[in-house]
């Protein structure tokens, strides 16, 4: 029955949707919807405001950043990238991998543990299936310094605070990840394909590796993203658990060069110049995979 | 959430082996420490003598009085209110404008959707401390643009990190953090709207606004319900921000937020006792409020699902 509407009859006149005004304005076949169009407009310009800001106060010198106009360029950028570099023996590149690894290390790991453990609550029945679900679930509730407070006193008595292990470790288990693979699971890992697997006498491991993890894959790649990103934003827990500033990851060593600014703001120059090179691999890879973030999992874990 | 339709497989073992690293990881980062955290909030350390060598100080038994003082204490509260009122800012201008703008996006003459969408996702990147280190600098009188127009103006300039308009300053980071990514969640459950509805509408002549409001809202209450959700647990546990703009400003003091002051304590004033007694309370009001929500909307579901 849809397609019998006419193709865009002039019909009741279509009173111009409160929407757009400007009804009067250029009639080709499809008139842009103004108002709507202006408005997303001016919501990604809004977005975009403080990275071009930091784009153009890299460039600026000392002087410059607090005497010249917000968006007008300066001529200090590779002084800037210098400076940073000499920072302390180039410790902000020591931060830059850091990041990489806590974030990849950590969402790759996590992924592993999500879909192992969304796989078996999503495909078997067990006593105690419920329990265990909705325990790990009252975890994504938990305030974050509930956690990172005890965590720290109890990693310092196994002498482990201050160590790559004690960031990495607590960010292991993310239920919100165990969730998300369970919906995933519960919809694409189809039911049949596993019971023929077992006919054919397959282990449930071999099962789960060569039949589930394939066709979980694309929920698995936006659980790596989602936690890749949580990782990444995670300021409070590396706060808490580091002191040597050859472990901290960006977050971190930009805020301590940010809080040693307040009383030299010669640090400054470098912060701005560290915060644009930390948000240029961010855009970068963010452009690259946000296709293969598939958000309908976030829809569809709604429904249920 | 279904229960699988099959009857209980035959491998019994399998579920519990597969669980295994989860409920390690469980027990040793969750629920240990949770555990730790209930114990020290009921004691507290006793100084004998000068205080001095070993076994001058032992943690005692305290009872409740870390909590009682947790609850009494005027700086807390005064937290939960700035963080109340932060979020009353916060959750409808964030939740308002990612509606909003995943309605136009989902409007079907709208021009530069993929590139719009994208932009305004893009702050979700960006980790909060780095976007309060932007945001930060641009509140500057020296720096902002605001500042700038206003003196050109001859106008006075406010000072953007204290007294109200700090309420300000900190919530457009978030509603600037936040929108893209529950814009996106919105929009994914637009999409999901049978093209018919659509064409129904049309046919009886609603406006889009019409059809925006009347109908596609309506049919994107459950993704509306999960990012109202989500946005007042994360508005909760505001830290990294406030933290982040503190060396900028002496508006911020380390026990703005209540989960800031449960790091003062804790590191700043070494008590972890009383630091523990109020992360207590904390993460008993958040699931208290948690479940609490959750519960009311399943009833609501469960009562609309019966009328129909």
């Amino acid at each position: 029955m849809s397609s019998v509407a006419a193709p865009r009859s002039p019909a009741p006149a279509a009173p111009a949707a409160p929407g757009a005004p400007g009804a009067g304005q250029g009639r080709p076949r499809r008139r842009a919807a103004l108002i709507p169009t202006l408005a997303l407009v001016v919501g990604a310009v809004y977005c975009l405001v403080p990275v071009a800001w930091v784009a153009v106060a890299a460039s600026k010198s000392g002087t410059e950043l607090f005497s010249t106009f917000t968006f007008l360029p300066g001529s200090g950028f590779a002084d800037n990238l210098e400076q940073l570099n000499a920072y302390r023996d180039g410790v902000y590149w020591k931060w830059m991998g850091n990041t990489a690894l806590y974030a990849g290390v950590g969402a790759a790991l996590s992924t592993a543990v999500s879909a192992v453990s969304g796989y078996a609550l999503a495909l078997y029945r067990f006593r105690g299936r419920e329990a265990v679900f909705n325990t790990l679930l009252a975890g994504v509730l938990m305030p974050p310094v509930v956690l990172a407070v005890p965590q720290y006193l109890l990693l310092a008595e196994a002498d482990l605070t201050d160590s790559y292990l004690s960031v990495l470790l607590p960010q292991l288990l993310s239920p919100f990840g165990v969730y998300l693979a369970r919906v995933y699971a519960t919809a694409a890992v189809a039911k049949d394909v596993v019971e023929a697997g077992r006919v054919d006498g397959a282990g449930e491991w071999r099962i789960f590796l060569r039949m589930g993890v394939p066709m979980m894959a694309p929920g698995l790649v936006t659980i790596f993203l989602f936690q890749f990103v949580a990782i990444w934003n995670n300021f409070l827990l590396p706060y808490i658990m580091l002191s040597d500033d050859e472990k901290f990851p960006l977050t971190l060593g930009l805020y301590t060069l940010l809080e040693q600014g307040a009383s030299a703001p010669a640090l400054y120059t470098i912060v701005i110049m560290g915060a644009l090179l930390a948000v240029i691999p961010l855009i970068a890879l963010f452009l690259v995979v946000q296709r293969f973030w598939s958000l309908d999992l976030l829809s569809g874990a709604v429904k249920s | 959430m279904r229960p699988a339709r099959r009857p209980a497989y035959g491998v019994k073992g399998a579920p519990y082996a597969f669980l295994v690293p989860a409920a390690l990881l469980f027990a040793l980062f969750f629920a240990l420490p949770i555990g730790y955290a209930a114990w020290l909030s009921l004691h507290r350390v006793e100084v004998k003598g000068l205080g001095l060598g070993s076994g001058a100080r032992e943690e005692v038994w305290a009872g409740l009085s870390n909590y009682t003082d947790a609850l009494t204490d005027a700086e807390l509260l005064h937290g939960a209110l700035r963080v109340l009122g932060y979020g009353a800012i916060v959750v409808p201008v964030m939740l308002g404008l990612a509606l909003t703008f995943a309605l136009m996006l989902d409007h079907e003459r709208v021009r530069f959707a993929p590139a719009t969408r994208l932009a305004i996702f893009l702050p979700y990147a960006i980790p909060g401390v780095v976007a309060a280190l932007l945001w930060g600098f641009l509140y500057l009188p020296e720096v902002s643009p605001l500042h700038y127009g206003l003196d050109r103006a001859g106008l006075p300039q406010p000072d953007l990190l204290d007294g109200g308009s700090l309420y300000l300053a900190l919530s457009n980071i978030a509603v600037w953090g936040g929108t893209g990514f529950n814009m996106i969640v919105i929009y994914t459950a637009l999409r999901a709207i049978p093209a018919e509805v659509h064409e129904a509408a049309k046919l009886d002549g609603c406006t889009p606004l019409q059809t925006a409001l009347r109908i596609k809202v309506p049919m994107v209450a459950p993704a509306l319900v999960l990012t109202f959700f989500f946005s007042i647990i994360a508005t909760l546990q505001v830290f990294n921000e406030p933290t982040t703009l503190m060396p900028l400003t002496n508006g911020i003091s380390t026990t703005w937020s209540p989960l800031m002051k449960v790091h003062r304590d804790a590191f700043a004033e070494n008590d972890i006792y009383s630091a523990s007694a109020t992360a207590v309370v904390i993460a008993f009001v958040t699931l208290t409020l948690s479940f609490g929500f959750l519960r009311t909307v399943n009833r609501r579901t469960r009562q609309e699902e019966a009328a129909r």
